[in-house]
């Protein structure tokens, strides 16, 4: 392999895409910039890529990436749907769907909750800035109470906690990170695309235009601030050995469905990303003292997705022929025969 | 006796809902049909699980009309609530039968009627005491012991529908047996028939014929027309579509050894979510549906417009309920056709495929798949409930002798032999591009779609002349889709210029409708639209007649409507309207009436 190619032997290049036409400096860029990384380095298959998307401002970033995959620029709020059917039509996709914060909780929250609920198997990115970019800075509802607009005026409508909403609703994997941590962010997509199931992966992801003043808890300032990095996390693709040197007690290892591991090294404290109701009581405590706690908040390896659990052949849906998928002649016959119901 | 008494007539069980009739009535419905005589049963039910008056109307009916009667003859009577208003329907000469308790004073004896009082609850408690539950049911099959003896129909002929009812699980089917012989002997120990209804053994008109509802057989060409996807959200009176489709799937897209399933099916949160299911799972290459209705497609606009726009395949079924709003839920409409055909936003045009016939819910379902794949767009179904959720005697459904259109797909060989492709591109000049499918492994295959503006390539544009292009390419797809879709059927004598035009199920009022108006010297010819965009057809008729009669079941006149927009202004002032709109099934009587009254006197033209 050289030294310049992936694993499956394709170039960095293949997995850019077009020129952004977002702002200078908006988080969501260094997400996309994260996100080539991670698909690159993971060896995702670009025709196997559905890059799905709702409206908004983040919502233009599939562009951004891979060009050569599918896109699926959809309806506002309404991405969770398309991306379960997509999944359900063709379960050997990598379903990636990218979302914003008003995408996601204010017009998609019921999508949301249901795409969480029936574990469909996808990674889901909230880009969160807290405000709507492309309508000129109306908050959304992730924005914090107290927080303010360029104007001045403060939110004071209880916020909606993706995250923490999430895990409430039987998530499998919840993490959050910061658009401009990329050593955190990098492994922690690379672990999502390991997860069979729903992967959220809340980050915060500054508004440069209108949502990074004095007063925002979304600026750049205030996340850097108030940014509690949990662990610091590496990812080890499936049948490779884990090798990295560590002290005993320092590190948890996460095994994910597809034999990868993600590796958390812990920093203040020892959090367990599979006790599900430490996972919102740090995310609670942490919003009530108005900070971010980022990282690997909550996984659970042991459930179905949703095509596990609708017993789904393994062939992808939209392959299967006449033969298959018909009624045989002899059985319709008999249900044929006159009078047989009423 | 008069002739109409034999084979002529219509028998409505007035009951509480909840209390167990539905099986009496089909068994009834099943042993007419199995004396070889034509029968038509139009549930008339609340939105309500118990307590609430309910109606079963049995059309008999020699010619083998299928649409509702106006009026009825034969009253079963088992609701003290409605007893009233029951006995003061029924139309002159006819007979009631009903619970002994229901006082026969004043306005409920009326001399034209032939009264039956039975005892039904006394001998339901003298009878079945120890049968728990089961003893609502039974006496519900003892009016059918009575029905039996006083219109003669043979007791064996009872028992082989019971059987069919029951799926001949023998317990069953001799304890309701035993119910009905409690009937036939109160019936024949304390009755004397005194009125002429009488159900006569016949043959030649309904031989081969089976029962069926719309909706599974509309779920059987979803099954046929290979759907593998399927997202809905309970609402009557689509919710047995779906629910036929998982039964079939349940049985038939499991695999024995190892329990895989070739299918999935989503209970959506919501309509809108089942669309974008739908629209997800089209766009990666499956078949897929979901049926609702009004309210339903309410909240489907949003994705309908999408798939429009952006051109993914996608079937939806709408059996049709009276609105607007929450309307009536459980009561029939052909509400929606104005409202599907340009449903969303903006310049949005859909094929609706217009079924009258359960033969044709169940073709209709699968060509709708077809259409929805070569035409790379949503196809709306719309039924009604009557279609849907009445059983209609039909003839056996066709296994179907074709493969499945999936339309202009290129797959990565296809892709490698070609220079260059663009996925809206009009190669073809008839509108339709070659869309890849995700998955697809060539370097090439990918593209963006997206409900934004786009030129052919796919790419974002904002530009006028892009936009205005591409809407005027899809509409070139709309004008393909004319030729493509079910064409009108048409039955047309030279000798008149008179016509009427109809779709969906006013078809069997306007059968009906024809003989009898032929009868009184006016010969109507006759056009039914099967679907839009009408096809060129619909036109050249118009053309050949000096008036055409629209006829539908809704206020406004939505088809007429439609064709007012779409026909050349000269052949406008021949139309007429003619709608029906009080949510039950249209009866030959709302077409004859308006259109010899205008026949008679011809339309003033506004100056």
């Amino acid at each position: 392999m050289t030294a310049n190619l992936n694993i499956i032997g394709l170039a960095r290049e293949v997995y850019k895409g077009l020129p952004t036409t977002l702002c200078a400096g908006c988080g969501h860029n260094s997400i996309t910039n994260h996100l080539i990384k991670a698909l690159f380095e993971y060896g995702v298959e670009p025709h196997k890529l559905a890059k799905m998307s709702g409206i908004g401002c983040s919502s233009k970033t599939p562009a951004y990436f891979v060009e050569q995959a599918h896109g699926f620029n959809g309806l506002h709020g309404r991405m969770p749907s398309a991306a379960t059917g997509a999944k359900l039509a063709n379960r050997e996709l990598v379903v990636l769907g990218i979302s914003g914060d008003g995408d996601t909780a204010s017009i998609g929250l019921g999508q949301y909750c249901h795409m969480i609920r029936r574990n469909v198997d996808c990674t889901y990115i909230v880009e969160n800035n807290g405000c709507y970019g492309l309508t000129k800075g109306q908050f959304s509802a992730t924005a914090d109470v107290g927080s303010t607009q360029k104007g001045g005026k403060a939110n004071e409508y209880s916020t909606i906690d993706v995250c923490g909403l999430a895990i409430e609703l039987g998530a499998t994997f919840v993490a959050r990170s910061f658009s401009g941590d990329g050593k955190q962010l990098v492994p922690l997509l690379q672990a999502a695309f390991s997860h069979r199931g729903t992967a959220i992966l809340d980050v915060i992801s500054p508004c440069v235009t209108f949502n990074d003043h004095v007063g925002s808890t979304k600026s750049y300032a205030y996340v850097k601030e108030h940014d509690i990095v949990l662990h610091t996390a590496d990812y080890i693709a499936g049948g490779r050995e884990v090798t990295v040197d560590y002290e005993p007690g320092t590190v948890r290892d996460v095994e994910l469905e597809d034999g990868a591991h993600v590796l958390l090294r812990k920093l203040d404290v020892d959090y367990d990303p599979t006790d599900e109701s430490s996972a919102l009581r740090t995310i609670h405590e942490s919003r009530e003292r108005g900070e971010f706690v980022t990282g690997l908040l909550y996984v659970d390896t042991h459930q179905q997705d949703l095509c596990a659990r609708e017993h789904m052949v393994k062939q992808p849906l939209a392959t299967l022929d006449e033969e298959t998928l018909r009624i045989g002649r002899e059985d319709w016959d008999k249900m044929m025969r006159p009078l047989a119901e009423t | 006796m008069p002739a109409r008494a034999v084979n002529d007539f219509t028998i409505r069980v007035a009951t509480v809902n909840g209390s167990g009739s539905q099986s009496s009535n089909l068994v009834l419905t099943n042993a007419i049909a199995r004396l070889g005589v034509p029968v038509a049963p139009k549930n008339v039910f609340p939105s309500n699980i118990e307590g609430l008056p309910t109606w079963f109307d049995v059309r008999i009916s020699a010619l083998g009309y299928q649409c509702r009667a106006r009026h009825f003859d034969v009253l079963v009577a088992l609701n003290s609530a409605t007893w009233q208003q029951d006995v003061a329907g029924v139309k002159s000469g006819g007979a009631v039968v009903h619970e002994e308790v229901f006082p026969c004073k004043g306005d409920t004896l009326r001399e034209d009627l032939s009264y039956y009082a039975v005892p039904f609850t006394a001998l339901a408690k003298e009878h079945f005491a120890d049968k728990g539950d089961l003893r609502k049911y039974l006496m519900n099959m003892i009016y059918v012991g009575v029905l039996a003896q006083l219109l003669e129909i043979p007791l064996p002929t009872i028992e082989e529908a019971l059987r069919t009812q029951f799926r001949a699980k023998a317990a069953a089917v001799e304890l309701n047996m035993s119910a009905v012989r409690v009937g036939v002997e109160y019936a024949q120990q304390n009755l004397e028939k005194h009125d002429p209804w009488r159900v006569v053994p016949m043959s030649g008109k309904i031989d081969g014929l089976l029962f069926m509802e719309g909706n599974r057989a509309a779920a059987l060409g979803c099954v046929m027309g290979g759907c593998t996807v399927a997202a809905w959200y309970p609402i009557t009176p689509s919710s047995s579509l779906c629910e036929y489709f998982i039964q079939y799937c349940d049985r038939y897209r499991v695999d024995p050894e190892t329990g895989n399933r070739s299918v999935a099916v989503v209970q959506a949160e919501d309509e809108l979510a089942a669309a974008g299911i739908v629209f997800g799972a089209g766009w990666a290459g499956a078949r897929a549906m979901t049926s609702t209705s009004g309210p339903g497609i309410s909240l489907m606009a949003e994705y309908a417009g999408y798939g429009y726009f952006a051109e993914v395949p996608g079937v939806i079924f709408d059996v049709q309920r009276a609105g607007p709003s929450t309307g009536l839920p459980t009561r029939t409409m052909q509400g929606d056709v104005a409202f599907a055909y340009t449903l969303s936003h903006g310049d949005t045009k859909h094929i609706v495929l217009l079924p009258a016939t359960v033969a044709e819910a169940y073709e209709f379902a699968m060509a709708a798949f077809d259409l929805a794949e070569r035409f790379q767009t949503p196809v709306f179904v719309l039924s009604d409930l009557d279609l849907g959720m009445n059983p209609w005697l039909t003839p056996p459904l066709q296994y179907p002798e074709s493969s499945f259109d999936r339309g202009k797909v290129l797959g990565a060989d296809d892709l490698s032999s070609m220079k260059s492709w663009g996925r809206y591109r009009d190669v073809d000049k008839d509108g339709i591009g070659y869309r890849t499918l995700p998955g697809t492994n060539h370097p090439a295959a990918g593209f963006f779609t997206r409900g934004t503006g786009h030129d052919e390539e796919a790419r974002y544009s904002e530009l006028p002349d892009v936009w205005e292009r591409n809407l005027d390419r899809l509409n070139r797809k709309t004008e393909t889709a004319r030729t493509a879709v079910p064409p009108p059927v048409v039955s047309e004598k030279k000798s008149t210029k008179v016509a009427i035009l109809a779709y969906g199920t006013t078809h069997h009022a306007v059968v009906e409708a024809r003989d009898f108006l032929r009868d009184a010297g006016v010969e109507v010819n006759y056009l039914r639209v099967r679907a839009l965009p009408l096809p060129a057809e619909v036109a050249a008729f118009i053309k050949r007649h000096d008036r055409v009669y629209v006829v539908e079941q809704n206020r406004d006149g939505q088809l007429y409507g439609i064709l007012r927009t779409e026909l050349p202004t000269y052949l406008i002032g021949r139309l007429q309207s003619i709608r029906h709109y009080n949510g039950v099934p249209i009866d030959a009587h709302a077409i004859i009436d308006p259109l010899l009254e205008e026949q008679r006197e011809p339309a003033v033209v506004a100056e």
